[in-house]
């Protein structure tokens, strides 16, 4: 399984890189956001992964009996999940002000500002 | 004498609030500061004469080896006499040249940084505190050549003595410091004891090479001469003190200064030699063509900057004394004449010379200065300039046989040059008949014209009674840069030999030169035919070359394009990241290790797998935002297969509320337009499979390193001990890391401020397009 989930991130980064590289803010921020699930699939792998064994502590005991799933990268992923979506819901509101402004989603429609603007 | 050099830095600081006072009548207080330290380096001379050296240490940054080392001998006093001394008169006599401008507070704020500047240079013992202070004189530098900062030349000027002084400044520091590491000392009077060891070390000629860069430039020695005629834009009190009689001095004050510490080697000698004697005659023959009086003097200047370098390269004691009183003989008339020309120039508000004429019927007292001044210069018998000749021709005389006649040569040229050039600068403006349009001039205040006439006159006097300069400190001056006793006795009277008939056909040839050469526009114009040519011109073509070539790389790479930045960016990371991978050797993988597959795992990452493709080959907007919302819930399903229950539910609800939000906001867009030609998409697709590959290949690397786990065994063991939670993930976020999470509330709380006022803020219709 480990070697589909690396396959599986470098897509996600492949993926990722191509959008970024295109003109579309949409695509720009879709790129984004498939980059960060790579990245959050890379910290996973290398935690080790372990099935049907949550980090939970079972309820008669006070410590664990068995073996568990490493618990950083977890904490690590969730707090990346939850500040990528303050990214996003940020970025996409943003991104709908820029359309309603110029009428457009072209990233090359942005750099020149008219010359009355400035 | 710290406090020596505080005093200027902070009445230059004081300026800053007390501007306004100091341009009213209460400016006469300004002169006593370099008046108090005259008499204070004054009080010094009968302490020095005996040959004792006063020393005073005082912790800076002791842990680098920068301290406020100071130590003041022969050739520090006579520095610092002519710094103070002159300064004295050049600060009465500024005084009344910039009364009523506008700037004026700042032009003494400028002067007294600069003084305390040139002090700290000349009394430094620390290698480093010398560094320091000599970029100081070269900002105040720029400073008061920029002084008339509306004109653009003066600019300019400013920029290009900056640039070459500072520039110099850096390898400057570059040879001390390598000094300083053989020597293992930053202490300049310990060097001395080191020369041995210094000279021989391999990288003896590097420091050589370093150190004369940097005097060179200061001192405006062929090819960074051109720096010193431009900055005669500064105000001509500014030229008389700093660009002749002491800032240009100081790379003539730092070969002095090193010589016993590098001196005496062949490697040395030679290229001072040959340098100082290019130099000298060079300006010399130079100085004869100038039509503005200022500029003669800056080129005769550079000629007699070119004169102590070729003493210093002879290095014999003859030529040691000659130099250490050829810097006073020089200091005094030259300054003495750039006062003269500041006045005709604040009088008659011309420096053409082929303009200036019998100026002596209205000018009478200060005809008298520059007449003294020239003649000194000229080297009249009876006047000091004669004794300086005297000596500097007594030193090329005495040289290694076959050569000394090459030598007596080069500087009887040099001194021809330099009576003339004198002469046209102190005589030509006063003698002849005087234009009608000069009647009206008038003698202007006495602290213009009673400076330069006071030190004109020290020059007869001093010629007079050489004693007076030669046993009371100057043998000092001579005995420091030897390094050993010079027996330096100066005297009128030598006696009928050669070196007299010498200096008196130099005399005479200088006369006959002077009355020939008429300064005249079309000679000016000849020798400016050579400018292509010229060090200045290639320097700045370089500079050019270099400020277009850096304007070109810039335009490269950032077109503006933001993809194209990415590009960059990403590609410098992958070949940066390949390097690296590479370097690692082969990767290996454990096989034994790995979890099995089961057949629902292979279906979601077929799943993922369709979905990526669709986004990246779609046209339709809505299209992608599901499809990106597919790949996050076959993410969570991965989750929930490998033990991560929170975040497959942080997942879940998460991409569910990214989904919405994007339809929500997004929906009204249209479908994307494709932009771009096959063969740049083609590249984009290799750029990125070969950063997918690469950031896969490190991952495998890695999962073949054994895990450590002592971090997360930690909070596995502890959660429910220390937090009396079971669920570790929480007890991390909540507990154990719980000020990290509430920042990230801070974070989300933020974006969501944003977001809020975003949506809420109303397109006004003047900003839509």
């Amino acid at each position: 399984m480990e070697l589909l989930l690396v396959l599986i991130l470098g897509l996600l980064y492949a993926a990722g890189v191509y959008l970024i590289l295109r003109r579309s803010m949409v695509k720009l921020l879709l790129g984004i956001i498939l980059w960060g699930n790579g990245a959050n699939i890379l910290i996973f792998v290398l935690g080790k992964i372990t099935k049907g064994s949550p980090p939970v502590i079972d309820g008669a005991y006070k410590v664990f009996q068995d073996v568990y799933a490493d618990p950083i990268p977890q904490a690590l992923i969730l707090t990346a999940i939850v500040i990528s979506f303050g990214l996003t819901s940020f970025a996409i509101v943003l991104l709908k002000r820029v359309y309603a402004l110029v009428d457009s989603d072209d990233l090359d429609d942005l750099n020149t500002p008219e010359e009355e603007d400035i | 004498m710290l406090f020596t050099v505080l005093t200027g830095l902070i009445t230059s600081s004081l300026l800053v609030p007390f501007g306004k006072i100091i341009k009213t009548k209460w400016s006469i207080l300004l002169p006593f500061i370099p008046v108090i330290l005259f008499l204070f380096y004054l009080w010094h001379v009968p302490v020095i004469a005996n040959g004792t050296n006063v020393i005073q240490h005082l912790a800076w940054v002791p842990s680098l080896g920068v301290n406020f080392d100071f130590r003041l001998d022969g050739l520090s006093l006579l520095f610092a006499l002519l710094i103070t001394g002159i300064g004295t008169a050049i600060f009465f006599y500024g005084r009344s040249y910039l009364k009523g401008h506008v700037y004026f507070d700042r032009f003494f704020a400028y002067l007294l940084l600069f003084m305390s500047a040139m002090l700290g240079v000349v009394l430094a013992n620390n290698i480093l505190t010398l560094f320091v202070f000599w970029e100081l004189t070269s900002i105040s530098s720029f400073f008061l050549i920029g002084f008339n900062n509306d004109s653009k030349e003066s600019r300019n000027s400013a920029l290009t003595a900056l640039s070459i002084t500072g520039l110099g400044g850096f390898f400057l520091l570059a040879g001390l410091v390598l000094a300083g590491n053989i020597a293992d000392t930053f202490i300049i009077s310990e060097l001395f004891a080191q020369h041995d060891k210094i000279v021989n070390h391999p990288l003896y000629p590097l420091i050589v090479g370093l150190v004369f860069i940097g005097a060179f430039t200061k001192s405006a020695q062929f090819p960074f001469h051109f720096w010193l005629p431009g900055a005669m834009k500064a105000p001509t009190p500014v030229s008389a003190y700093l660009h002749s009689a002491t800032m240009v001095k100081a790379g003539i004050y730092l070969l002095a200064r090193l010589t016993p510490a590098l001196g005496s080697t062949e490697l040395w000698n030679t290229t001072l030699m040959i340098v100082g004697g290019f130099t000298m005659v060079y300006a010399a023959i130079h100085s004869l063509f100038r039509t503005d009086l200022k500029g003669v003097l800056a080129y005769s200047t550079i000629s007699a900057l070119g004169i102590l370098t070729f003493l210093l390269g002879i290095g014999s004691n003859e030529a040691i004394i000659a130099a250490s009183v050829f810097i006073l003989v020089h200091a005094l008339y030259k300054a003495t004449l750039f006062m003269v020309t500041g006045i005709i120039d604040h009088e008659t508000h011309t420096r053409d010379l082929t303009k200036l004429s019998g100026l002596r019927k209205v000018l009478m007292p200060v005809f008298i200065a520059a007449l003294l001044a020239a003649l000194s210069s000229a080297g009249l018998p009876y006047t000091f300039g004669f004794i300086g000749k005297d000596l500097i021709y007594e030193a090329t005389l005495h040289y290694q046989e076959n050569w000394a006649l090459w030598l007596t040569a080069l500087a009887v040229i040099t001194n021809i040059g330099l009576v003339a050039a004198g002469f046209m600068a102190g005589i030509k403006p006063f003698t002849g008949r005087l234009p009608s349009e000069f009647e009206q001039v008038h003698l202007p205040y006495k602290s213009m014209w009673i400076p330069p006439l006071i030190l004109a006159t020290l020059g007869l006097v001093f010629g007079i009674f050489p004693g007076i300069v030669g046993d009371y400190f100057n043998h000092q001056t001579a005995n420091a840069i030897a390094g050993q006793e010079t027996g330096m006795h100066l005297k009128i009277w030598h006696g009928f030999n050669t070196v007299l008939i010498l200096s008196l056909a130099t005399l005479a040839a200088g006369t006959v030169v002077y009355l020939l050469n008429k300064p005249s526009r079309a000679k000016l114009a000849a020798i400016e035919r050579f400018n292509k040519i010229s060090p200045q011109h290639i320097i700045s073509n370089i500079a050019n070359g270099i400020t277009r070539f850096s304007s070109v790389y810039t335009n490269a790479i950032h077109d503006g394009y933001l993809r194209s930045y990415h590009l960059k960016i990403i590609l410098f990371a992958e070949l940066l990241l390949a390097y690296k991978l590479w370097l690692g050797g082969p990767i290996q993988i454990d096989f034994e290790n790995l979890t099995p597959l089961s057949w629902y795992e292979v279906g979601i990452v077929a799943i993922l797998i369709g979905a990526l493709y669709i986004i990246v080959t779609t046209k339709s907007r809505l299209t992608s935002v599901v499809s990106t919302s597919v790949i996050g819930y076959c993410i969570c399903l991965l989750f929930v297969f490998y033990s991560a229950p929170d975040l497959a539910m942080t997942q879940f609800t998460i991409d569910t509320l990214t989904t919405v939000l994007f339809v929500l906001v997004l929906y009204k867009l249209p479908p994307f337009i494709n932009f771009v030609r096959q063969g740049i998409l083609i590249r984009d697709a290799i750029v990125a499979l070969g950063f997918g590959v690469i950031i896969s290949l490190i991952a495998l690397r890695v999962l073949y390193e054994p895990n450590t786990t002592a971090i997360s065994d930690f909070y596995g063991e502890n959660a429910y001990l220390l937090a009396k939670g079971k669920n570790v993930v929480n007890v991390i976020l909540v507990d154990f890391r719980g000020m990290d999470t509430m920042f990230e509330t801070v974070v989300l709380s933020i974006a969501a401020l944003g977001v809020y006022s975003l949506i809420k803020l109303r397109l006004k219709s003047s900003e839509k397009e």
